[in-house]
């Protein structure tokens, strides 16, 4: 069979070319109303005056909530009220909703409603939110509920992750160089192409429906519940295909405007979809970082120590942030052995647009800080860059900052991964080529590591149910948000029971109430966790039929073998049984019958996780690291320090390669998102707080032909513990794009670039232009 | 709120609708006419997720009002039967998430129609008017590749 490996096309493939395939937004009945959410036009500010008597009197009105005190939300501190009341602390964030028969006319009604601010003193920055005489966001943090946080009320301290190993003292001892820097960028967007949607309705008997576009509908389930004390099992949450998550799709709060305007007109079904400028202020947004890094080293250029300051930009409320600056603690070194360690990863609290995950949570972030300062250590040190990276690479037997031994299955193998890109990005022909006396081409390149840092109790179940022909239904909690990960489950699947892929049917549509739960579809962790359940499923299902086959056959089980559909004798094929002779009981000739229609189960939770300790950041945080090298090749103007993209390399070790063409897609797209974050993609904010580029037009992504040519190898260690070795991937193209862009263009233009975008205007600045001078 | 009904050639069939004169093209198809294949993504043209074909010529329903389309024929992904640019974009794993992918096969498909022997630079004029967030736009160059050089 050998399915594995090979490029299967994805399952939903025709429905996605004929457009048929179904998400949220697609799915209207006539009864639907709309929902449309008024937005705070300022960054902060305080709420003097909400007036609604005009717009209620719009016809086709049904509700508007304003100015009411709702259960206040949050992950991991209920800080965010669904609507602001008192004041607001983010610009796009929502402070009425309106319920009305159409979107027109909500937006109608929304447009009539006025509201009088404030305006109070806007924290514009992490780094300024950290100051003891920063206004405060929160003025009554110390009477939040909370969990796995720590605020210090007070001040704009969200949480605060203290990472503590070896000794300070020996390492700046042993150290003969030290270099220290300073990055920072400002938040800016996931611009996945749905805009999210969620729509809700409460039936009469309470039952509260949900549908939305949601990497997470098992966690809105149980937000729902906890936050508004509903009944869990009245909750069905329904997710079909995501137009693209990236993580913003991993917070939830559409779902609960939906319901709280569905709650507000008897429970008729309402429905909310982002504009994209809602979508890219009123949504949770890609977090910024101000960095503080400094290295110790010794002659040979192997770090001794380092000091880490993260100040994560959580924006006005906290939610997933906490977990962002947790994980970027425990990966805060990338992926360097760096046995003495002090790092203080703070989650701020800022008038900015707040934080949802972003692909890679908080690691491409933190490797452009961690890699620029390779890059700068490499230099005041004058070791090669890449030398440099191959001597300090993480490997078996050392620790992680969090004090996890490393062994050979639970870190892939970065020295492989840097003599790959070495020969990919023909390092050893130089950094710089000069091509005239304007055109240079130049190299960058960079390194990362991840593990996933979600809760140690996730877990994620698989249920395997037979048609009457012997094919098989998947059904898993993991949601189709565009990764393909649907389609390798059924490969595995098949690999697993030797069978023909095609006779395995994966249902994509999540719903909560018949689908097994996967905790989240997050953190490149849907092949290993899925993956798991479903070898389990497997294996009862095999189990299963072998039962049934060793009564009819009268043969003992352990003689039994299963493949291309069949239970047969191992040491004679000839004589055995079709799946469909037995998937649905055994039926004698004379009308007995036995057994029933299999089903089999399997689940999974990942083992020995442990929380971190307070104060020292040790425990263990995640199952396996996945490593991975990257370069840049880019044609810079030296006259107006414009650049061209010419080639971006990733190798990754990827353990086992799954889907061939689907792993490349991942690593591709991932690396493009990368460039774009690093190149271009960034909110400006005005003295207020406004967020002034809210649209695809003045928010630019990669568009076709703007791309370089992307050149994607593989290293194969196997995590031993994944399905068939598999490691995480979905994310790690991101990871060093930044950093790798960042270093060419350092070199590039000779000045050392510390603030992301990448922008010509950046390296003019800091070459020292300034006021009106002409290019 | 002023209602017109209009006649709308879409996919080669007649369909009679009730629309305001503000509502979109995007707006009618999908809210009207139950063809959700082309997508809402930015409402500004900025995105290209919502393109159809509009006499031939690849159109961004979101910039055109439905009655502006009476008289005209409207092809929308709907409307495209195992065509060669919907198989290479299957076969050349040309899109991910799904969602970008009617308006990229629909540009595409005008193109192809319009410039059998396209050059890069063409194509990039042409296929620069959308935006695909999950592929790095390698795999869409050579599905549209691959059907242009059958030609």
């Amino acid at each position: 069979m050998d399915v594995i490996g090979k490029s299967i096309v994805r399952k939903e493939a025709q429905d996605k070319v004929t457009g048929r395939a179904k998400y949220t937004h697609d799915y209207h009945s006539g009864a639907m109303l709309s929902g449309k959410i008024v937005i705070s036009p300022y960054g902060h500010a305080k709420i003097m005056k909400i007036d609604t008597t005009e717009a209620r009197k719009m016809s086709g009105v049904r509700a508007i909530l304003a100015g009411e005190h709702f259960p206040l939300t949050g992950e991991d501190i209920r800080d965010r009220p669904p609507l602001a009341v008192d004041k607001v602390r983010y610009h796009g964030e929502a402070v009425a909703l309106v319920v009305a028969d159409t979107p027109a006319q909500a937006k109608k009604a929304a447009d009539r409603i006025k509201i009088q601010y404030e305006l109070l003193p806007v924290v514009h920055s992490p780094t300024q939110a950290f100051q003891k005489d920063a206004p405060l966001v929160h003025e009554r943090l110390g009477e939040y509920t909370k969990e796995n946080a720590t605020p210090v009320p007070g001040t704009n301290i969200a949480t605060h992750i203290k990472i503590r190993k070896g000794n300070m003292e020996k390492g700046w001892a042993e150290s003969v160089t030290t270099v220290e820097a300073d990055f920072s960028f400002a938040p800016s967007d996931h611009a996945a192409m749905e805009t999210r949607c969620s729509t809700a309705e409460i039936l009469p008997d309470g039952t509260i429906k949900i549908m939305t576009s949601s990497q997470a509908p098992f966690m809105v389930k149980q937000l729902i519940a906890s936050y508004f004390n509903e009944d869990i099992g009245k909750i069905i949450v329904e997710t079909p295909l995501v137009g693209g998550a990236f993580g913003g799709k991993a917070s939830v709060q559409l779902e609960i405007l939906a319901y709280l305007g569905s709650k507000a007109v008897g429970g008729l079904p309402v429905k909310i979809l982002n504009t994209r400028e809602e979508d890219i202020l009123t949504s949770p947004c890609h977090i910024g970082l101000d960095a503080k890094i400094k290295f110790g080293a010794d002659r040979q250029g192997k770090i001794k120590i380092a000091n880490i300051r993260y100040l994560w930009d959580g924006g006005a409320y906290s939610d997933k942030a906490i977990d962002l600056t947790r994980a970027g603690a425990v990966d805060c070194t990338g992926p360097y052995n760096i046995e003495n360690l002090w790092c203080d990863s703070y989650c701020m609290y800022t008038n900015h647009p707040y934080a949802s995950p972003f692909r890679g949570f908080s690691h491409s972030e933190l490797s452009f800080a961690i890699e620029r300062t390779m890059d700068l250590l490499a230099e005041k040190l004058q070791i090669d860059p890449l030398e440099l990276r191959l001597r300090n690479a993480i490997k078996q037997g050392d620790t992680t900052p969090t004090r996890v031994l490393l062994n050979k299955s639970n870190v892939g193998n970065l020295q492989k991964c840097i003599e790959r890109l070495r020969e990919l990005i023909r390092w050893d022909e130089g950094q710089m080529e000069e091509i005239n006396d304007r055109f240079i081409r130049v190299k960058g390149i960079s390194c990362s590591w991840k593990t996933s840092t979600i809760e140690p109790n996730a877990s994620s179940g698989v249920i395997l149910i037979f048609n009457r022909d012997g094919s098989i239904n998947v059904m898993s909690g993991v949601v189709e948000i565009g990764t393909g990960t649907k389609t390798v489950l059924a490969q595995i699947l098949a690999e697993r029971l030797q069978m023909d892929v095609d006779k395995i049917h994966v249902r994509m549509e999540v719903d909560t109430q018949t689908t097994p739960e996967h905790w989240k579809t997050v953190a490149s962790r849907g092949i290993y966790m899925a993956g798991r359940a479903l070898l389990k499923a497997a294996d009862d299902v095999i189990n299963q039929l072998k039962e049934m086959a060793s009564i009819v056959l009268r043969a003992p089980k352990e003689d039994l073998k299963v493949a291309e559909s069949r239970v047969f004798l191992r040491d004679n094929p000839a004589i055995g049984l079709d799946f469909a002779d037995i998937c649905y009981g055994y039926q004698y000739p004379n009308g007995n019958s036995i057994g029933g229609q299999i089903i089999g189960k399997g689940n999974f939770i990942l083992r020995h996780l442990s929380f971190l300790d307070p104060e020292t950041g040790a425990g263990k945080p995640g199952p396996e690291w996945t490593v991975a090298a990257y370069g840049v090749e880019v044609e810079f103007d030296r006259r107006d320090y414009t650049y061209r993209l010419v080639k971006a390399v990733t190798v990754v070790d990827i353990g086992t390669v799954l889907n061939k063409k689907a792993a490349l897609g991942q690593v591709m797209g991932a690396m493009s998102m990368g460039l774009a974050f690093a190149g271009r993609e960034t909110f400006y904010f005005d003295k207020y707080g406004r967020v002034l580029n809210p649209q695809l037009r003045t928010y630019r992504p990669l568009r076709y032909g703007e791309n370089p040519e992307y050149l994607v190898d593989f290293v194969l260690t196997p995590d031993l513990e994944a399905p068939y070795g598999a490691r995480g991937v979905g994310e790690h193209g991101v990871l060093g794009m930044p950093a790798a862009l960042g270093n060419a263009l350092s070199v590039a233009s000779g000045v050392s670039l510390h603030r992301l975008p990448l922008i010509p205007e950046l390296i003019w600045k800091t070459k020292g232009g300034s006021g009106n001078a002409t290019v | 709120m002023k209602m017109q009904i209009i006649d709308l050639h879409v996919n080669g069939t007649l369909r009679t609708v009730t629309v305001r004169f503000a509502d979109t093209l995007l707006y009618a198809i999908r809210g009207k006419l139950g063809l959700t294949g082309a997508k809402p993504g930015c409402l500004n043209g900025d995105c290209g997720a919502c393109t159809v074909n509009v006499d031939g010529w690849p159109m961004k329903s979101c910039l055109m009002l439905a009655i502006e389309a009476v008289g005209k024929n409207v092809t929308t992904i709907e409307g495209l039967k195992n065509t060669s640019i919907q198989q290479a974009f299957i076969e050349n794993f040309a899109f991910q998430c799904g969602y970008c992918t009617p308006g990229f096969i629909m540009n595409c498909h005008s193109l192809i129609l319009k410039h059998p022997d396209a050059d890069d630079e063409t194509i990039k004029e042409w296929l620069e008017s959308n935006i695909c967030r999950c592929t790095g736009y390698a795999e869409i160059e050579k599905a549209v590749k691959s059907v242009l050089e059958k030609k």
